[in-house]
């Protein structure tokens, strides 16, 4: 319990000194933030467009289209914000920063956490609220307590979704550090094809994000709860479960740093 | 007390030609070379002992002070630091020990220095009143003073380094591993930080262990000297042993690297 709290008071100075570092530059910042803002202005306008000629897509009516991508939008701009350390690791990695790591008497997840905190996701975060707010006005749907914890349990599922890969993405960096771009298909290209529900993309599409990348239990199935499509009380427990992807990739972690610590490459 | 003994570490590296066409004839067919970066190294090193560990470049020395702290694990050997294996027990080792690299910077770029140093007694969970303690002391004998106050950005190579030694020491490590720590400095700096490692050792009884290139730093610090070169230890003795006549310290050495082969 110790140890826990005294993790967590770290972990906290570790997000103070973050911010402090980036309001030693507040224009940047600012204007880091506003292009988040903007670069994610950009999706939602090719949501319009598109239900502009077409009213629905597989079933699904633009304000709820917008509610499912803003939701997958918040849950990676949140995994962006606190797990970016993972992100941008191959520096670390490159730079020999990592080494530092190691000589500290810390757990290294929590120092590469900690390592970096990038509020400019913030941008994309707003964008996100703004869109969510324009889905829920006009989706109609019938909010309910049941349903708002659906949406709680789909941002902390999700976020934790994408830290996993984000992680993944990481541990792969102590075998290879070039040559991950493909690791963008996951992250990235999730965010994107997350635009839609997953299941209009096809029975084998929803049986990969189900069972292999978990995206479907953060987007899909609670979304159907939320219209009201699937009544089931199991489907508000399901972003939970996508816990189950932290497994593996902090497997993949620790053999990485096992493999790191006997190679030093 | 630090002992090596019989201690191994080979490293694969991909090897190829130049070219564009062995670029991708390397994605399919990877030549992998062994490199021997130890070979045999032992060594014991008692509390309170300077230590000089000096060779050319790529002869090991990163190598043997990666697997005293802990970063590195050993092909084949034992390695003991005050009873612990540095690569098994790595977070009880490495609260007993400090590490500078003299390229690589551990403080926060763009937050004034004391904001580093309070993150640092939270890494360490150093006590209060002993991190008061420590920090008084430490800014006097290095003068940190005003330094404390500005972002690591704004300190010149000398101050930041005195702050990096600073950083190292608050959380009163009993060994202390210095990589080139006078590295690109001026004279009165490489003074100063001389100065003071001497003073820790003597105060605190701190044992050092330092990789240099400076001969300087080896004659002003170390009591005594560990050449190594090939991934072997080839003489363990003072500098008085490796010292003939009244020529000057570098030819010296450059003399001695040449009479074991070992110069690159």
């Amino acid at each position: 319990m110790r140890n826990l709290s005294s993790a967590v008071k770290l972990y906290k100075h570790y997000i103070s000194i973050n911010i402090r570092s980036m309001m030693q530059y507040k224009t940047s910042f600012f204007f880091s933030a506003m292009g988040q803002f903007l670069v994610s202005f950009h999706v939602f306008l090719g949501i319009f467009f598109m239900f502009k000629r077409f009213s629905a897509v597989d079933g699904f009516s633009y304000s709820e289209v917008l509610l499912c991508y803003s939701i997958v939008l918040l849950e990676f701009s949140l995994a962006e914000m606190f797990v970016r350390g993972f992100d941008t690791f191959s520096g670390m990695v490159r730079t020999g920063e990592f080494d530092r790591v190691l000589v500290r008497p810390r757990n290294e997840i929590l120092q590469v956490l900690g390592s970096k905190f990038e509020l400019t996701r913030i941008g994309r975060m707003l964008q996100a609220v703004v869109m969510f707010l324009y889905g829920i006005a006009k989706s109609g749907v019938a909010w309910t307590f049941p349903k708002i914890l659906t949406v709680i349990f789909m941002l902390v599922g999700g976020t934790v979704v994408f830290s996993g890969l984000f992680i993944i993405y990481a541990a792969l960096c102590f075998f290879t550090l070039d040559g991950l771009e493909f690791m963008n298909i996951f992250t990235d290209g999730a965010r994107e094809f997350g635009k839609y529900p997953v299941g209009v993309y096809g029975e084998k599409m929803l049986l990969f994000a189900t069972f292999f990348v978990p995206y479907a239990l953060i987007q899909y199935y609670p979304l159907l709860f939320i219209l009201g499509r699937r009544m089931a009380p199991f489907y508000i427990l399901l972003p939970l479960a996508a816990f189950w992807f932290l497994i593996p990739a902090l497997a993949l972690w620790k053999f990485g740093v096992r493999h790191y610590t006997s190679s030093g490459s | 007390m630090i002992t090596m003994e019989h201690v191994c570490k080979s490293y694969r590296i991909a090897k190829r030609n130049a070219g564009f066409r062995e670029a991708c004839r390397s994605l399919f067919r990877r030549e992998t070379e062994e490199i021997q970066a130890l070979k045999d190294v032992s060594f014991t090193i008692r509390d309170g002992e300077m230590v000089g560990y000096i060779g050319p470049n790529g002869a090991g020395k990163s190598s043997t002070i990666k697997i005293l702290s802990g970063i590195l694990t050993p092909n084949s050997g034992t390695v003991l630091v005050d009873g612990r294996v540095p690569h098994r027990d790595r977070i009880a080792h490495v609260k007993e020990i400090g590490v500078v690299f003299g390229q690589r910077s551990q403080l926060w770029w763009d937050v004034p220095v004391i904001d580093s140093f309070e993150l640092l007694k939270d890494i360490y969970t150093i006590p209060d009143n002993i991190y008061k303690k420590n920090l008084e002391e430490l800014t006097g004998l290095l003068n940190l003073g005003e330094l404390l106050r500005s972002p690591t950005r704004q300190l010149s190579l000398g101050q930041r380094m005195r702050c990096e030694i600073a950083a190292s020491l608050l959380h009163e490590p009993r060994i202390l591993f210095l990589d080139e720590p006078t590295i690109g400095l001026d004279a009165v700096s490489k003074l100063a930080v001389r100065e003071f490692i001497r003073r820790q050792n003597q105060l605190h009884g701190t044992t050092v262990i330092l990789t240099t290139h400076d001969m300087q730093d080896i004659e002003a610090l170390a009591s005594r000297i560990i050449l190594i070169g090939k991934g072997r230890i080839l003489m363990d003795g003072t500098l008085e042993d490796i010292r003939r006549g009244g020529e000057n310290i570098d030819e010296t050495v450059a003399e001695l690297y040449r009479s074991y082969d070992i110069a690159n």
